[in-house]
């Protein structure tokens, strides 16, 4: 059994925006300086906490965008239409605001780079959010563990970290493609969802005995793990972090 | 407390809405668990009284009951309420016409395994409704189809989605949310979110 | 849509209460037996309380309610959790 991560009841602390960097129409990603920071495994994930002028709050859970190595910590927030709190995150705020947040958690959707065995990583929109951080964690640690990313995008202009994914993909242990749902570039004939015959061809196979990463929205990460668990990976080598809009104000 | 500069958060009660609730224009989905998918014809409405008898109603039962437009305010206790919501359905004086009790409290239940528990006069002299109609269409599942409980007068997780009877007692036993820290009541204009507010 | 997210997302509120990642943890089901980590169990946030439920049953494996002055921990649906010894 996994050891667990974090051992120390949490409490809120404020963080201050160093810097914001726009990745798409609709995705931001922020640098945060976050005075005690205890450092985090790639994949834990942390709750922001805003609070209006009159007390009014509201709390959502983020993905860490980042690897840990001592300094700044990175969230990439994409904005939900009619959300509360992800157009604030996406639009208002700026370099110099402070931020509350509480963290990291989650000691379950993580990789350790002294894990054994390959890695595959299938990401579905933001969803890629911490997987970018497991793939930011391999390089750092210089891990010649072989890692593959499946990311699924609409078209080519919702995705994230271009230019990070493609130098994350020289390393000769990391395998990334794009998989396009609605409109793919020119030169890539496929465009669909992640089907059976994309996993068949692009993943590890169950008996390369990966341990697969799955993040997307709830409907993403249900779809692919069924596939997963059809072409016959183990149920319990797979792990899923779903997200959707959810939270109410606390 | 460490404001967020910018931030303002849905919009806050007006003087038309309860205390610590906002208006919304959409219908938000609450949902501690699956959706149960009911066909109408398994449908069943049971009523136990504390003697120990019981009333049913199946589907074709409740819509021979003469019905009722209902336009109400809804407040639900995470703080959003939905204003002049359009229903259809049978006042409970019209299902519980019938039935002999003296009992104080209704414990109601649903498919799916949901409790709310109401004083019975709560749901009596034109105050409460089995619902079976939202906005002229048949209600959604989501929304608590084929039929919920309609108590808009009290916090809406009194207003029980996929109900399907409730057991009449003289002691008052609580509910799903009640038993884990809600209030026994739920008035929203006295704010009763939690036990002991 | 009624959706449902991992016992992941469940990490930040179960962190105000134990000192340990519950999520992390082995759970087995009171209603069916079945055991697993807490990070795979459903978990419903858009309700006026947190609610993780059994993948295999859908039995509710725990509830959490936080009121103006206190928060409500109903673990009455596992018949364990199971955790390293430190």
């Amino acid at each position: 059994m996994e050891r667990t991560a974090v051992r120390r009841r949490l409490s809120w602390q404020v963080a201050t925006v160093a810097d914001v960097r726009r990745e798409t129409a609709t995705a931001r990603t922020i640098v945060l300086d976050v005075p005690e920071w205890p450092g985090h495994l790639a994949g834990q994930h942390l709750d922001v906490r805003l609070t209006a002028d009159d007390g009014y709050r509201a709390s959502r859970s983020y993905s860490i965008a980042s690897a840990w190595s001592g300094g700044q910590i990175e969230l990439t927030v994409e904005e939900v239409e009619d959300g509360e709190v992800s157009p604030y995150l996406v639009e208002v705020l700026k370099p110099g605001d402070p931020l509350e947040l509480r963290g990291p958690v989650g000691g379950w959707f993580v990789w350790r780079p002294e894990q054994e065995g390959p890695v595959q990583l299938i990401g579905g929109g933001s969803g890629v959010v911490p997987l970018r951080a497991i793939l930011r964690a391999h390089a750092e640690a210089a891990s010649t563990t072989p890692v593959r990313l499946l990311y699924s995008v609409r078209r080519p202009t919702s995705v994230i970290y271009v230019d990070d994914l493609k130098e994350l993909a020289s390393s000769d242990h990391v395998d990334v493609r794009l998989v396009y749902t609605r409109e793919a570039p020119d030169g890539e004939p496929r465009v669909g969802r992640i089907d059976a015959e994309l996993i068949d061809q692009l993943a590890f196979t169950p008996a390369d005995e990966p341990t697969t990463y799955v993040c997307g929205p709830t409907p993403f990460v249900e779809a692919v793990a069924d596939l997963l668990v059809a072409a016959g990976h183990d149920p319990a080598r797979v792990r899923t972090e779903r997200f959707g809009p959810t939270g109410g104000p606390q | 407390m460490v404001v967020s500069p910018g931030f303002t958060g849905r919009r806050r009660s007006g003087t038309e809405l309860p205390p610590g609730q906002y208006l919304t224009h959409e219908f938000p989905v609450l949902s501690a668990g699956p959706t149960p998918q009911i066909r109408t014809d398994h449908w069943e409405f049971t009523v136990a009284t504390e003697s120990g008898e019981t009333y049913k109603w199946d589907w074709k039962a409740l819509l021979a009951l003469p019905a009722e437009d209902i336009t109400r305010d809804i407040h639900c206790v995470t703080r959003w309420s939905k204003l002049q919501t359009e229903w259809k359905g049978v006042s409970l004086d019209t299902v519980l016409a019938d039935v002999e009790t003296a009992a104080d409290y209704a414990l109601v239940h649903s498919y799916g395994g949901y409790t709310t528990n109401l004083p019975l006069e709560d749901l009596l002299d034109g105050q409460a409704w089995i619902a079976y109609e939202y906005d002229g269409e048949p209600i959604h599942p989501e929304h608590g189809g084929p039929a919920r409980l309609l108590v808009p007068h009290l916090y809406f997780w009194k207003s029980a989605k996929w109900v399907r009877g409730m057991v009449l007692s003289d002691s008052e036993d609580l509910g799903f949310w009640e038993t884990a820290g809600y209030h026994e009541y739920g008035d929203p204009w006295k704010e009763q979110r939690y036990a002991g507010d | 849509m009624t959706t449902y997210l991992d016992g992941n997302a469940a990490a930040g509120k179960l962190s105000e209460i134990f000192a340990v990642d519950i999520t992390a943890a082995v759970t087995r089901c009171d209603g069916c037996g079945q055991t697993g980590v807490f990070a795979e169990t459903r978990l419903y946030l858009d309700a006026p309380g947190m609610v993780a439920r059994c993948p295999g049953c859908d039995h509710v494996l725990l509830r959490v309610v936080t009121t103006s002055s206190e928060t409500y921990v109903d673990l009455r649906g596992l018949t364990y959790l199971r955790l390293p010894t430190p």
